[in-house]
């Protein structure tokens, strides 16, 4: 949700906010020579060997972007400055000026090229597959050590039907689509973790990162290279001066050596980036090929949103279902529990209730997969249940609380038991005073389910965000997300409405007293 | 009969009941008055265990009122409160039906038909199937006393039946007392206000800052203004 709501924000309160926004067409030059400065963007998660924290020196980045930062820098008489931003919202930072160009292992793609102007590429890189080493002859792929063999094209084919991560808005994600059955992860080591673990059959993304993340692990094999990809800095439209600039500098880093140096640093140089060194206007013009016109946001696209709300709907009424009966249990051990359940149930809902719940289903899904290996789905309706859980048992306590005390008295002069007063007087009571708040709750949850893309079930706000660059926009997707959310949590909103007023009439004055 | 022996009740230190010593009589109706806070209220609740007690001793019949016979004490002292305390999400009849069903395990159809008699003998066979939002002070309190009878005790304990209705409500209310006083149903009945029950009760007994201070006929006990010299 974090991801998707910022980026929403950012589109559209960039125009009411008074946030820095791009200087005029042709300026963007100008203004990076007058401030001194060249500010680039990019995320230091997962961002070995990019750009991240020095583990000898916290607070001090390095990488081979770094590096290169700082080149491109002294070639245009400024100093850089690294920006932090969230990986899958480079872009739209980058259009609403939060820094000067993108640098950030930002893979050449049809969408992308549509909405930024690519500089020359500083990085060939090859869309590495890895599998389970155990698997390496059900996808009819030798299992030679060096692993990159086959034919590319049957690889890709082989896919078909199966589990195949990767990271949203990759260069791999579009490769996949109608290929594989992709997995969409924010991060680049969890789809490993996830292969190991079977929750996938394969893992495609970058080299670098295959290297990184995946080959370290021993259980896990290259299959193959699918095809070649670039990695380019990101100006802005407006600003092709940038974009030239850049490119002057580029050139000269890689033909004095420079760039193969950095790369050399950072251990990822290799016979592919010869290339860069003589790259031509020719080069240019084939990496960013002929991207084809976006497609319009359309029936196809509102088809996708209503199965992403589907699966917002499914999450939350299954969430929803746990939590009810989970939240009264824990009420009910509060009020009435003994002294260590009591306890127990407290300490449940303190820190449900004091921890975020992103991090819960983190924990939950990832952190308890050694010993716990729950599917996506049923992760998602676990962990939104159990921390909706720790919400509505205050709601049920409250409730039983809003019950006025001569209705136990009168229930136990008639000679009932406590536990049968309970649940024939006080708790039908109490649920009827909850049933507005959980309501409430559940328009909430409904909002929240979007969490769960962080744990890879596509639900309505990661539709968005993968529909908004495919089509290069926010507004339409934006918009019908929103629709679509609003059309789900306004009938509810009435509906809360409606029974507050009629409880609001059933309350009895003299219960008052 | 019951018998309240010697009972002491404190709450945070202030003595409420001082070795109150007083008795029931089977078939009689008692009047407990005294002005609010004398300690009457919580005498009565002393009784079915709605309060506990420091001292003395209270006895239910042949039961002592202690943690384990509670349960059999309350089915044998029924109690009517001040705000009358029926389940709001019930009906009228639902009310009345509720505790002979879930606690004598008595059928529905029986439960029924006693709780249709019952409403009909207070005069509310025509407001059955109302919830306790929809009627008035005195037809609420008149349901509770339905609903206490339902389980057929031998006792009625009301705390303040009236005190809460306005004087066309509470009249309602003591016709209904009246007439379970001339079937010689057994009660006790606290009030601050000896005009409600000086026609219907057989004994008085007045309390003033948790002591018995005068007891006997109404007539003699009540009529006064001022306590006997």
């Amino acid at each position: 949700m974090l991801v998707a709501w910022t980026a929403l924000a950012a589109i559209f309160l960039s125009f009411a906010t008074g946030c820095p926004s791009p200087t005029p067409a042709g300026k963007g030059l100008e203004r990076i020579r007058a401030a001194g400065v060249l500010r680039w963007g990019g995320d230091t998660q997962g961002g070995e060997p990019y750009v991240y924290d020095d583990p000898a020196r916290p607070g001090h980045l390095i990488g081979f972007e770094v590096d290169l930062a700082a080149a491109i820098a002294r070639e245009l008489g400024v100093r850089s400055e690294f920006v932090q931003n969230d990986w899958s919202n480079l872009v739209p930072s980058l259009e609403r000026g939060t820094f000067d160009i993108v640098m950030n292992g930002l893979e050449v793609t049809d969408a992308r090229a549509g909405r930024v102007l690519f500089t020359r590429p500083y990085y060939v890189f090859a869309e590495r597959l890895m599998v389970r080493a155990a698997d390496i002859p059900s996808f009819g792929g030798a299992s030679g050590a060096s692993g990159a063999s086959g034919d590319p094209i049957a690889l890709l084919a082989s896919l078909k039907g199966h589990k195949v991560g990767t990271l949203s808005n990759s260069l791999a994600f579009e490769m996949l689509r109608g290929s594989a059955d992709t997995v969409i992860y924010e991060g680049v080591e969890e789809p490993y973790t996830d292969l190991q673990r079977g929750r996938t059959d394969a893992v495609l993304l970058d080299d670098i990162i295959a290297t990184r993340y995946g080959v370290p692990k021993p259980d896990l094999a290259v299959l193959g290279d699918l095809r070649d990809g670039y990695y380019a800095i990101a100006a802005r439209p407006a600003e092709p001066e940038v974009k030239a600039a850049i490119d002057e500098a580029l050139g000269r880093i890689a033909a004095s050596g420079e760039l193969h140096r950095i790369l050399d640093g950072s251990h990822i140089w290799n016979a592919r980036q010869e290339r860069l060194a003589t790259w031509s206007a020719a080069d240019q013009a084939q990496m960013l090929g002929q991207p084809p016109p976006p497609p319009v946001f359309g029936r196809a696209h509102v088809v996708l949103f209503l199965k992403g709300a589907a699966v917002t709907l499914f999450v939350s009424v299954l969430a929803m279902a746990l939590a009810i009966p989970l939240g009264l249990l824990l009420s009910l051990v509060r009020m009435y529990g003994g002294g260590p359940a009591r306890f127990l149930a407290g300490v449940y809902v303190e820190i449900y209730r004091g921890t975020p719940v992103l991090l819960q289903l983190y924990l939950l899904y990832y952190g308890l997969a050694p010993v716990l290996k729950l599917g996506a789905l049923t992760a998602a309706i676990i962990g939104l249940g159990m921390n909706y859980a720790a919400y509505e048992a205050e709601v049920y306590r409250a409730g039983m609380q809003a019950v006025p005390k001569t209705q136990m008295e009168a229930a136990l002069a008639l000679g009932m038991t406590r536990s049968l007063a309970l649940r024939r007087v006080v708790l039908p009571q109490a649920i009827r005073h909850a049933i507005p708040n959980v309501t409430n709750d559940f328009i909430a949850l409904l909002k929240d389910s979007s969490l769960v893309s962080v744990i890879t079930v596509v639900e309505l706000t990661k539709q968005m965000t993968i529909s908004a660059v495919d089509v290069r926009t926010w507004v339409g997707p934006g918009l019908t997300c929103a629709a679509l959310y609003f059309a789900m949590s306004y009938p509810l909103g009435i509906l809360a409405r409606r029974l507050e007023r009629k409880l609001e009439g059933e309350r009895n004055p003299e219960d008052a007293a | 009969m019951i018998v309240v022996d010697k009972l002491t009740k404190r709450f945070d230190g202030r003595t409420v009941l001082d070795a109150v010593s007083v008795r029931f009589l089977r078939g009689k109706v008692t009047a407990i008055v005294g002005a609010s806070g004398c300690g009457k209220s919580t005498l009565l609740r002393c009784i079915n265990g709605l309060e506990t007690f420091d001292e003395g001793s209270i006895r239910v019949g042949d039961l002592e009122v202690q943690p384990a016979t509670l349960q059999r004490i309350r089915l044998q002292v029924g109690m009517v409160f001040q705000h009358y305390g029926l389940f709001s999400h019930m009906s009228a009849l639902a009310n009345v039906m509720e505790a002979p069903v879930h606690v004598r395990g008595l059928s529905k159809s029986d439960a029924r038909a006693r709780a249709v008699a019952l409403l009909d003998k207070v005069g509310l066979s025509h407001r059955r199937e109302a919830f306790p939002r929809e009627l008035s002070g005195g037809e609420q309190q008149r349901v509770a006393i339905a609903r206490a009878l339902a389980m057929e005790p031998a006792a009625l304990l009301l705390d303040e039946p009236t005190a809460a209705l306005d004087p066309e409500r509470k009249a309602e209310v003591v016709k209904v007392l009246d007439r379970l006083a001339e079937e010689g149903t057994t009660m006790v009945i606290v009030t601050h206000e000896p005009a409600v029950v000086r026609g219907i009760a057989d004994v008085a007994i007045v309390l003033k800052n948790g002591v018995v201070v005068a007891q006997g006929a109404p007539a003699d006990v009540l009529a006064e203004p001022s306590p006997p010299h």
